[in-house]
């Protein structure tokens, strides 16, 4: 349960500051799959930072749970990263120099799960993502949209309350951009997730429960 | 996680860890060679010194020389042959002078014999033994008989027609002289352990013994002996006195200060040259290395006239190529080896911040997904550390296998000391053959260098190798601290 009140980010750019995100209230239900649009610039990016705990807002406050996001360090902002938030981004972002295994059990490092134990999980979300056979593969031998289940299967493997994804098809051909929205569509349907999608793709925004467009740092529930 | 990462890491990105690594290991090798090479150098020193010094002597002390007082036997200054009226025996018109006596070398002071006691008493001095250097030079002369042809012809005679000298060598006036010399030295023959006599290896008799106090017996150095036509059991004359030749040594190095021609017993050598409890040089060993320092002061303190001296005084004194090699390891090897291993640092430190900065992306999901600061320093710095290792291995082998190579080379350098009495043979030419030889001629020997390979060199080399790692890895794990998780939703070009 995400509970966002008048949040406000501002970028300081030198003489004159950039108000990313302006006054937003927002609350968002565990298990809801949402969609967020927007034109360029208009602060989808940054509203994810907000509901990921990679930020801090300017003013405001970002209840995830229990907890404040808005008020807490690095290190518990981390611990939370690590435990509940799974993310994907539009270019993949794994590791190039570790295989596909390797890969997903990143990040079961920072929550101390034994050796043996991370290796299976880690086998197990590739299994779910369709890529059992590709473990010992590097990032650069697969294609895009195998990346991007790869990807998936790192931010899945902690089984988190909360999935963001940032444009995650952007960088895929329609089929395979079909095809990773499948696959996300089921885990989120399967696990009860909270699915939070950054999306241009209005194909995409079609499948979620509820969309949200962010102009200019406002933000506005479509119907 | 953080091996395997590590792993592929560096097997990954081959040509960063190839160049890095590279770097270290030049610089590691390079302080290894000139390290070794420097010790290597510093033992054919010692060799040189311990030759000439003698073996385990770690302090001198010596007086240097002060004008002569008023009716004081010049030590050292101008030696005078006097010749009374009724010297000499005369034949056939041509009187035949001959006198030895045994001095104090010019240049040499002797000092009073309780500075022994003075040294031996001071702490931390294991041994101590006093020598009396000496020459004993023998006049030969054959002059015409002056009282026969009327006393000293005159300018004033000669031109009147006086009868024209006649005797002498040549039958016409004329005079002959020949002056030979050898040097003396007198040592305590109880003392073997320090001083002179530790540098020599008896070649034939015996050595001097403690119950050779007081006995008119010489031990000859066996190349003086030949020249001298000498061998055990023959006498030679000191200062008019017959001496039995007990023995017959060579001296480590010929060019050793304290080589002599011939060694007799201290008391003897003393009462011949009328030094009654006088000595030249004190020969002292400290119980450690560690108290040279506070044994050269306590001697300054206690003997104010003294010259003290210490081998790292000596080792200055050591010339030729050897020295040469000496002042190129400190200088050029040192610098060069400290400009290398500063590049190398800055390559492993530079190429470690331009990985960080390329890898921007790749730390910023690590954060993202939730690895903490500490986790990403602990792995680029691991990183680091196991190139600049990778780098100190490879250094050392070739710093080794070069180590290797200048053994079989094995380089002969020469040495020379130059010694610290170099006085001159009176000052009078013709001064006889191997006369005072050895103070005066910095004689030279080939030392072939031979470079240890120590254990501290390889700890040292390991140690900058884990430095340099360190160091890069610390400097570019502070960069990966500093990024945001939010590069991670960075859009890519
Ligand atoms: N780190 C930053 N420093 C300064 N300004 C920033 C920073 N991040 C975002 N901004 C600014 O904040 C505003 C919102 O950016 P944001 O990335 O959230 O937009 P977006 O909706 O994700 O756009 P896009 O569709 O291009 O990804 C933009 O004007 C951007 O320039
Ligand atoms: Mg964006």
């Amino acid at each position: 349960m995400y509970e966002l009140t008048d949040v406000t980010k501002k970028y300081d750019q030198g003489k004159h500051s950039v108000t990313a995100l302006n006054k937003v209230t927002l609350s968002i239900p565990d298990g809801q799959m949402v969609a967020i649009q927007g034109p360029t610039g208009g602060g989808k990016s940054t509203l994810l930072q907000m509901l990921g705990a990679l930020d801090r807002p300017t003013d405001g406050t970002v209840q995830l749970g229990t907890s404040d996001l808005s008020k807490l360090g690095q290190g518990p902002l981390g611990e939370i990263r690590a435990r509940e938030i799974g993310f994907v981004f539009q270019g993949f972002n794994l590791i190039p120099t570790l295989t596909a295994q390797e890969n997903v059990e990143t990040a079961l490092a920072p929550l101390g799960v034994p050796s043996a134990e991370r290796t299976a999980r880690a086998a197990a979300a590739l299994e779910s993502v369709g890529l059992g056979e590709r473990g010992s593969h590097l990032p650069a031998e697969l294609s895009g949209g195998q990346q991007q289940r790869v990807a998936i299967a790192r931010a899945l493997v902690k089984e988190p309350a909360v999935l963001l994804a940032d444009e995650p098809t952007g960088n895929l051909d329609e089929q395979t951009r079909d095809e990773i929205m499948d696959l996300l569509e089921g885990l989120w349907r399967d696990r009860g997730l909270t699915l939070i999608v950054v999306t241009h793709d209005s194909a995409v925004a079609k499948r979620a429960q509820r969309r949200l467009l962010i102009k200019q740092g406002v933000v506005k529930e479509i119907s | 996680m953080f091996v395997t990462y590590l792993r592929r890491e560096l097997a990954g990105r081959r040509k960063q860890t190839a160049i890095v690594a590279i770097g270290m290991a030049l610089a590691i090798a390079l302080v290894i060679i000139v390290n070794a090479v420097s010790s290597g150098v510093q033992l054919a020193q010692s060799t040189v010194l311990a030759s000439v010094y003698g073996v385990g002597t770690d302090i001198t002390v010596s007086e240097t020389p002060t004008a002569p007082t008023e009716g004081e036997a010049g030590a050292g200054g101008p030696q005078n042959f006097d010749f009374g009226a009724d010297d000499g025996a005369t034949t056939d018109g041509t009187t035949t002078v001959s006198q030895s006596r045994l001095s104090v070398d010019r240049g040499t002071t002797a000092f009073d014999a309780t500075a022994l006691d003075t040294v031996s008493g001071i702490d931390n001095v294991s041994a101590a033994a006093a020598t009396l250097s000496l020459s004993n030079t023998t006049f030969d002369g054959a002059l015409p008989d002056f009282s026969e042809t009327g006393g000293m012809p005159t300018g004033g005679d000669a031109a009147a027609g006086g009868t024209p000298p006649s005797g002498g060598p040549d039958g016409a006036g004329g005079s002959s002289f020949s002056v030979d010399s050898f040097s003396v030295l007198g040592l305590d023959p109880a003392d073997e352990a320090v001083g002179p006599l530790s540098t020599v290896s008896l070649t034939d008799g015996r050595s001097l013994e403690s119950s050779d106090a007081g006995s008119n017996v010489a031990v000859l150095d066996a190349s003086y002996a030949t020249t001298a036509e000498l061998v055990v059991g023959d006498t030679v004359a000191i200062a008019g006195t017959d001496f039995t030749v007990v023995g017959l040594v060579t001296a480590s190095s010929a060019d050793a200060a304290t080589a002599s021609n011939v060694y007799i017993p201290l008391d003897v050598a003393q009462s011949l040259s009328g030094l009654t409890d006088q000595v030249t040089d004190i020969y002292v060993q400290a119980t450690s290395s560690t108290d040279i320092e506070q044994i050269q002061a306590d001697v300054e303190t206690a003997l104010p006239d003294a010259t003290v001296q210490t081998q790292s005084d000596l080792a200055s004194s050591v010339s030729g190529s050897l020295s040469s090699a000496s002042d190129l390891v400190k200088n050029l090897g040192l610098w060069l080896s400290l400009i290398v291993l500063a590049a190398a640092f800055l390559i492993a430190i530079l190429f470690t911040i331009s990985g960080v900065t390329r890898r921007t992306r790749e730390f910023g999901t690590l954060k993202a997904i939730g690895w903490s600061n500490g986790r990403i320093v602990r792995q680029v710095a691991g990183e680091s550390l196991v190139q600049g290792l990778i780098g100190g291995v490879v250094g050392i082998a070739v710093g080794l296998a070069g180590i290797l190579v200048i053994n079989l080379v094995a380089p002969t350098l020469t040495a020379g000391a130059a010694t610290t009495d170099t006085a001159g043979p009176m000052g009078m030419p013709g001064g006889g053959g191997g006369f005072g030889q050895a103070a005066v001629e910095a004689a030279t020997s080939d030392i072939v260098l031979q470079v240890p390979v120590t254990l501290s060199v390889i700890l040292i080399a390991v140690g900058l190798s884990v430095l340099g790692g360190l160091l890069a890895g610390a400097i570019g794990g502070w960069r990966a601290s500093r990024l945001s998780p939010s590069e991670a939703l960075r859009s890519i070009a």
